[in-house]
């Protein structure tokens, strides 16, 4: 095990090349959904338990499957209503069992990215070839239905490897070539995008995807009130969009059908959303879009400023 | 480093619908929309539980959640747990008929034996009554002896039947947890509607292996028991969320047919002093809105089933 994933250099967030998004923005916004399946009965994984009680366990099961049977449609009039296109963090196993969500979502032109296969299935304890196994599937599946080059990947329930952003990179440009695994949505250390090290040398990036304003961390972790996550996620864009000014942002809110969609939650995500895409200077956008951006305009410049820094300031310790 | 079975990528249920036989996939939105009595847009499922947490609490297979948390004997959690059924669901009671709102009971079987007075209330009261299991310890888990799960069944059907003199038609699971086979007990028991499920937000078909049963899901999300105990949300905060959920589905309701709200509550929570306020308030507001259609279950379920097929 190693003390540091060495997946990014220090980069101290002053005096970093100013990134300007497309139109002048200075927040480049995107609402990631994630549409999960989760299995009744999911194999046991020596490393984590699906679920808190002997199966069946209803609780959470019902839950869930609320989010794709009740939960998923509010949430897209939504994001229809202010102009928002999702990008869906997908358990691609959906794809076979609830194909009108997904068609739904195609004739929206949403991205589609890889969440794993189900959100039951963690990579904890996977060999390196049952994790590139898994990986190839879920972007297969995806490109089979729905005909993207998957672009982007959240590990399954969180759940990573020392392999994982290697193993996604290597199988996206397999599949792909350059647009296939582009950009990876695990990591939270910084508010803008950050080159990757990966042991191929690939072109890759992290693209910002808050844990804080996660409807599933506010509301069964910091068990916030509705009105409160409203008003959290305004606060995190007030402050984005100011600092946007200086270099460009990225605010993402990651939601849950089963949690945002809520008719007592719903309303107070309605709020934020009429008062971001309010703004002027935002631009609303997609996981992949601001990847490709990104990599196209600014990762060179930030490779350079790194690669200065480093030598002037010596590398990490 | 522990490794996985060779089985742990290959899905056996990856296909059309869900990865279990119990119901169809099917979209709120793809269903016929529903129609309510007198052209009412929500109906609003006001459900009590009470409930008997024992003292020597089992545990089996997981101690309940509301359930004793301390040592034995852990009297606090067992008398303010108790505190609902002598106090509590009094101001329930008066809060319930100044508004005028129909409420369902969901009552342990056990507390039903312990308190004739309170069943004679009931009774006399003549709302439904729908059996939420023996008693709060007495879970229906995975696992769990079928030929124990049936008697346990029983017990609590029989003895809330001959008690209240209802024919009682609908079920809770303690803590809503079920074995695999609960299903086809409640059947067999003469069961026609639970509530575990709450994976929808309208009735619908659920198959067991001697008939049909409709679920009816009760929502977890604003059950006064989560919110204020487990969210640790104020009473005032519990209001503002039933007021925001009534908008939003009396504004679905308008565009895709009825809508209900369903509020779980338990009178060793709301009926608490401080927070009853908010318990009379939110009943108030929606007895008094001119959309809202107060009903018991078994009313909802039976309008809902006279316009399928």
């Amino acid at each position: 095990m190693k003390e540091d994933p060495k997946y990014y250099d220090y980069w101290p967030y002053e005096n970093r090349p100013k990134i300007e998004w497309p139109n002048g923005a200075k927040v480049a916004f995107w609402v990631a959904p994630n549409i999960e399946f989760y299995e009744l009965n999911p194999p046991n994984n020596p490393f984590r338990t699906p679920w808190p009680q002997p199966n069946p366990a209803l609780p959470g099961y019902t839950s869930r499957d609320w989010g794709n049977r009740v939960g998923h449609i509010r949430q897209m009039k939504l994001l229809d209503k202010y102009g928002i296109r999702g990008s869906i963090s997908l358990s691609t196993a959906l794809c076979d069992h609830h194909p009108e969500i997904i068609k739904l979502c195609k004739e929206r032109d949403w991205e589609f990215f890889s969440h794993g296969i189900y959100n039951t299935r963690y990579t904890y304890g996977m060999t390196e070839a049952q994790e590139r196994e898994m990986i190839q599937d879920s972007m297969e599946t995806i490109y089979k239905h729905t005909g993207q080059k998957c672009a982007g990947y959240l590990a399954p329930a969180l759940s990573h490897s020392e392999n994982t952003l290697d193993l996604f990179a290597e199988v996206g440009s397999e599949l792909f070539g350059d647009e296939g695994g582009i950009y990876s949505c695990d990591l939270f250390h910084d508010d803008q995008p950050t080159p990757i090290n990966l042991r191929s040398g690939k072109r890759f990036v992290s693209i910002p995807y808050s844990l804080e304003m996660n409807d599933t961390i506010a509301y069964l972790v910091q068990k916030v009130t509705p009105r409160r996550y409203g008003q959290e996620l305004k606060e995190n864009f007030d402050r984005l969009y100011a600092e946007g000014e200086e270099s460009g942002t990225i605010m993402c809110i990651p939601t849950h059908n089963y949690q945002v969609s809520n008719a007592h939650r719903i309303k107070a995500y309605e709020e934020a959303l009429e008062y971001i895409t309010g703004h002027p200077d935002v631009w609303v956008t997609t996981g992949k879009e601001i990847a490709s951006y990104f990599l196209e305009h600014y990762y060179d410049k930030v490779i350079t400023d790194i690669t200065e820094k480093k030598a002037q300031y010596g590398n990490i310790g | 480093m522990a490794t996985l079975d060779k089985n742990y990528l290959s899905y056996s249920h990856r296909s059309y619908g869900m990865d279990h036989d119990r119901y169809e996939w099917s979209m709120l939105t793809d269903r016929k929309p529903i129609n309510w009595p007198n052209g009412k847009k929500v109906a609003l499922w006001v459900n009590v539980g009470l409930q008997f947490f024992p003292l020597n609490q089992k545990g089996i297979p997981f101690k309940v959640p509301g359930g004793m948390t301390k040592p034995y004997p852990d009297l606090r959690h067992y008398s303010l747990r108790d505190y609902g059924n002598r106090v509590g669901i009094y101001r329930f009671f008066k809060a319930l008929d100044t508004y005028n709102i129909t409420p369902t009971f969901a009552m342990n079987t056990r507390l039903a034996e312990r308190l004739p007075y309170l069943v004679g209330k009931l009774t006399e009261r003549g709302d439904e009554i729908l059996c939420h299991g023996y008693d709060m310890d007495k879970l229906h888990y995975g696992g769990q002896d079928i030929a124990e799960e049936n008697e346990l069944v029983k017990r609590a059907l029989d003895g809330l039947r001959k008690l209240t003199g209802q024919d009682i038609k609908g079920w809770i699971s303690p803590a809503k947890n079920e074995s695999k086979n609960t299903p086809d007990i409640l059947a067999t028991n003469g069961i026609e509607y639970f509530c575990d499920w709450a994976n929808d937000e309208m009735p619908y078909d659920f198959n067991t292996k001697t008939g049909k049963l409709t679920a009816m899901p009760l929502s977890s999300e604003l059950d006064d028991h989560f919110v204020i105990l487990n969210n640790l949300h104020s009473a005032k905060d519990w209001f503002n969320q039933v007021e925001d959920a009534f908008h939003f589905l009396l504004n679905e309701a308008n565009t895709e047919g009825g809508r209900i709200l369903s509020l779980n509550i338990h009178p060793w929570v709301l009926g608490q002093p401080h927070r009853i306020h908010y318990l009379e308030k939110i009943l108030e507001f929606l007895g008094n809105h001119p959309d809202v259609w107060p009903a018991s279950s078994s009313n909802i379920l039976s309008t809902w089933k006279s316009q399928q097929g």
